[in-house]
């Protein structure tokens, strides 16, 4: 079985030397306590399973979501958020198999205006996509795209978000898109689907999550930061 | 198979705003009803309820609440000379499904027209001349005008419990509210909902620039409220979960609040969900629609219900691709301009403005009502002098914040990245600190803009998709260039630490980014059956016994939220339906 690097290592650190003080004093909800740090760390620890990545497109997942959200004082990186096991969970589900779209030929190449054209699933997109995006990789840089240092990862991204990139048979600039928008769900959506562990990025905004009853809040906060102690999410409540 | 079934009086195809309306209005009118709803049965208390109402990835991202666009799309193309490529993953526009439809996961900005609004072609020919409307400009006036529809605006906004200041009461113009809105003869039901920092700091800085601000008309509800029907409303507790949500607190008013627990126990109203029409049968001769034909989409069974009236209230798409379908009426020709079946398809323009940020303010955006937010009317229809301006119409300036969901509803300021480490410190210090203020503008109609069907894609049924043929144009731009500008002097005003420049939306319409749902046209009404589909109260001038509801029914669109609207209109058809028509059927109008 292939090693699969996750820059956790570099997350402790960072995270033991910076602490998450800054993180509270730009949102006003109460930093994580170091109890509640630790207990993060420790559910990190523990080894995630997935449903129906590889381990070539978990090793590239995470170093891409570590360089879209990269640990530091506001948030851990994004594989310790749970980004990776988030996508694999949307992937292995139904919109991964594409429900809810529509699916029926001919395929035709539009203009960007008239949306996704290709006959992929979602699950099927990124299957294809990692797979241009770590041939490109080993093309420009002899390297698959996790083995990059954090430099070389950020160039590669740019590329891709540029659209500079030429991927073969894949569009760089969509496959990026779509990356960012799933990492960018598995960030900041509710925690019961795997990603945004601890709250971590509700934490980061000073979003409180839920219950969300203001009726007696919102003209007495209109200009006032609101305190909230602990943002919850729907497994608090479940 | 299709196994025909017993006829009833009459058949009311959706079960959204106007299909519970109808359905409600005919009921009590003594018919014996049926309503059929395509998609499922929804509830609040079994659909809208928290913790898992507040799951932003299952229903903005995922689509819980919208239309299965697996089972049926539409098809978008940019010219007339172009190929049309079917929408596989809604993205501008999110129409509903389900008992509800739209009206249970709307914001609930509820408008009247103003009474330019009706009268767009005659109003700007007699005021600007014969060549300020373009020649291949299609505006239409409606057929019906404000003051003949007032008391209809008044029977929705009580209906939905509105939360509003009125701007002219009976004539006299009050300051607070929309000056601008015709003659009302009653305030709103309910006092305006409670204002945040972009609601108050908009209207402060919009009545220094000597404009007239006002708060949003909205459905979610100020206080606790039983509306006329006996139907009753919670407080909206400013959740933030308002668009593409159901409201679990029954603060926002939606058919399955508003209507169904007064309608569903009828013993003259039986509601059929997992219903869906697939066809009007029309007989030609008679100019009546026999009956309609239905897919049991748990089965596939397919069942014939004959009717003695038929009310279409499904989504504009569905409604045009009916009657296109079903071969009732003239199919527009862009071309020769004749017919009118799928013409003066329109949509929204929307998000011409600014975004402010304010380092030392907090605007938190999460505690937020859907319609939520301070509005001003000064550019909009023809409330401003439109010598020299090169365009015709306007839009409503607004400012706020529908929500702070975390993964949607996120701003940082311009050149900021899009990830990496700047990204996120810009999140964690912008989130809580910015709003847009934007103008929305109408949307006219255009010979080339329209609905058809498409000649590849089909949909689950095996029906041809609605295919559109769409495109901005030079009006919407200069309005969009106009919006953009007046509301970045507004914006300055408000001295924010942060604003970007002026933007409007350029270039071909974009089928991927959010917009609004407020798609209109297709069964466009009016007085002459040779450029309209139904007659001034809703009925097909093909089928007498054929009512037409909804948006698709507009002939162009103004630049309001198409719900009040809408709901007006369907109580002044339900009022020609049982005051006029069910006492002697026939055409209310001679073609």
């Amino acid at each position: 079985m292939t090693e699969i690097k996750l820059p956790r290592r570099d997350f402790l650190k960072a995270a033991g030397a910076a602490g998450v003080a800054g993180a509270a004093a730009t949102t006003g909800i109460a930093a994580c306590s170091p109890e509640t740090q630790t207990a993060a760390n420790a559910s990190a620890a523990a080894p995630d399973t997935y449903l129906v990545l590889t381990n070539e497109e978990v090793a590239f997942l995470s170093a891409a979501v570590d360089t879209i959200i990269p640990a530091d004082a506001l948030s851990p990186s994004g594989t310790d958020c749970g980004c990776v096991v988030f996508i694999d969970g949307q992937l292995g589900g139904a919109y991964g198999g594409g429900a809810k779209m529509y699916r029926a030929g001919p395929y035709m190449k539009g203009t960007p205006e008239q949306g996704y054209q290709l006959p992929l699933t979602p699950h099927q997109f990124f299957v294809a996509g990692i797979r241009a995006a770590n041939a490109w990789s080993e093309k420009t840089y002899g390297k698959l795209y996790d083995r990059l240092t954090p430099a070389e990862r950020a160039e590669a991204l740019t590329a891709w978000e540029k659209g500079v990139a030429q991927f073969d048979g894949f569009e760089s600039r969509l496959f990026f898109q779509r990356l960012l928008q799933i990492t960018m769900e598995g960030f900041f959506a509710d925690p019961i689907y795997g990603g945004n562990r601890n709250k971590a990025s509700w934490r980061m905004l000073g979003y409180p999550g839920l219950p969300a009853t203001y009726a007696d809040k919102v003209e007495e906060y209109r200009d006032k930061p609101i305190v909230v102690t602990e943002p919850l999410s729907i497994a608090d409540f479940s | 198979m299709v196994t025909k079934l017993k006829e009833v009086d009459a058949v009311v195809v959706g079960m959204g705003w106007t299909g519970a309306i109808l359905s409600r209005e005919l009921t009590k009118a003594g018919l014996n009803v049926v309503g059929l709803e395509r998609g499922p049965m929804r509830t609040p208390r079994d659909d809208f309820a928290i913790p898992a109402i507040r799951d932003e990835l299952k229903y903005t991202n995922r689509h819980e609440l919208f239309q299965d666009t697996a089972m049926e799309t539409v098809s978008l193309r940019h010219a007339m000379s172009e190929t049309a490529l079917p929408m596989r993953r809604h993205g501008s526009f999110l129409p509903g499904t389900g008992v509800g439809g739209a009206g249970s996961h709307w914001n609930g900005a509820t408008w009247r027209n103003l009474e330019v609004d009706y009268v767009v072609r005659s109003h700007y020919t007699e005021k600007y001349g014969r060549n300020a409307i373009p020649a291949d400009m299609t505006v239409q006036d409606f057929g019906v005008t404000y003051a003949e529809l007032e008391p209809h605006f008044d029977k929705f906004e009580k209906l939905c419990g509105i939360s509003g200041q009125a701007g002219n009461l009976r004539g006299k113009k009050i300051d607070g509210g929309n000056i601008f809105e015709g003659p009302r003869a009653n305030d709103y039901p309910n006092k305006p909902l409670a204002r945040n920092f972009a609601s108050s700091t908009f209207d402060t800085a919009a009545r220094s620039l000597g404009y007239h601000p006002f708060p949003q008309p909205s459905a979610n509800a100020s206080e606790a409220y039983t509306n006329p029907e006996g139907a009753t409303m919670g407080q909206c507790v400013y959740c933030g979960f308002c668009e593409r949500y159901g409201c679990e607190s029954n603060a926002k008013a939606s058919p399955n609040v508003s209507v169904l627990p007064v309608l569903l126990p009828d013993p003259k109203f039986e509601l059929r969900t997992n219903s869906y029409v697939k066809k009007l049968n029309y007989d030609r001769a008679a100019k009546k629609v026999t009956s309609v034909t239905y897919v049991d989409t748990r089965t596939g069974e397919e069942y014939e219900q004959p009717a003695g009236l038929v009310i279409l209230g499904a989504y504009v798409f569905n409604n045009t691709l009916l009657m296109l379908y079903s071969g009732i009426g003239t199919p527009y020709d862009p071309v020769t301009g004749r017919g009118s079946v799928g013409k003066n398809y329109c949509y929204q323009y929307t998000g011409a403005g600014v975004t402010v940020f304010f380092e030392d303010a907090e605007t938190n955006p999460f505690m937020a009502a859907g319609a939520f937010g301070t509005i001003m009317d000064d550019f909009n229809g023809d409330n401003f002098d439109h010598s020299g301006l090169g365009f015709i119409g306007g839009g409503h300036i607004s400012a706020g914040l529908s929500n702070g969901r975390p993964i949607e509803t996120r701003a940082v300021p311009p050149g900021t990245p899009r990830w990496g480490k700047a990204w996120k410190e810009a999140n964690a210090k912008w989130y809580r600190r910015w709003f847009n203020v934007a103008g929305t503008a109408v949307n006219y109609a255009y010979r080339d803009n329209y609905l058809d069907l498409d000649p590849t894609y089909k949909d689950a049924l095996g029906r041809p998709l609605i295919r559109m043929t769409y495109n901005f144009k030079e009006n919407d731009y200069k309005i969009g260039a106009f919006l953009s500008q007046k509301s970045a002097e507004i914006a300055k005003a408000m001295n924010p630490t942060i604003m970007t420049e002026p933007r409007f939306r350029r270039g071909d319409y974009d089928s991927r980014p959010y917009q609004s749902t407020h798609n209109t046209g297709g069964t466009i009404m009016g007085t002459d059956p040779s450029t309209s589909v139904v007659n001034r109260y809703l009925q097909s001038w093909d089928a007498s016994n054929l009512f037409i509801m909804g948006a698709s029914v507009f002939p162009q669109n103004q630049s309001y939220n198409p719900t009040g609207p809408l709901g007006a209109l369907a109580y002044w058809s339900a009022d020609a339906i049982v005051n006029k028509y069910m006492k002697a059927p026939g055409p209310l109008m001679q073609a």
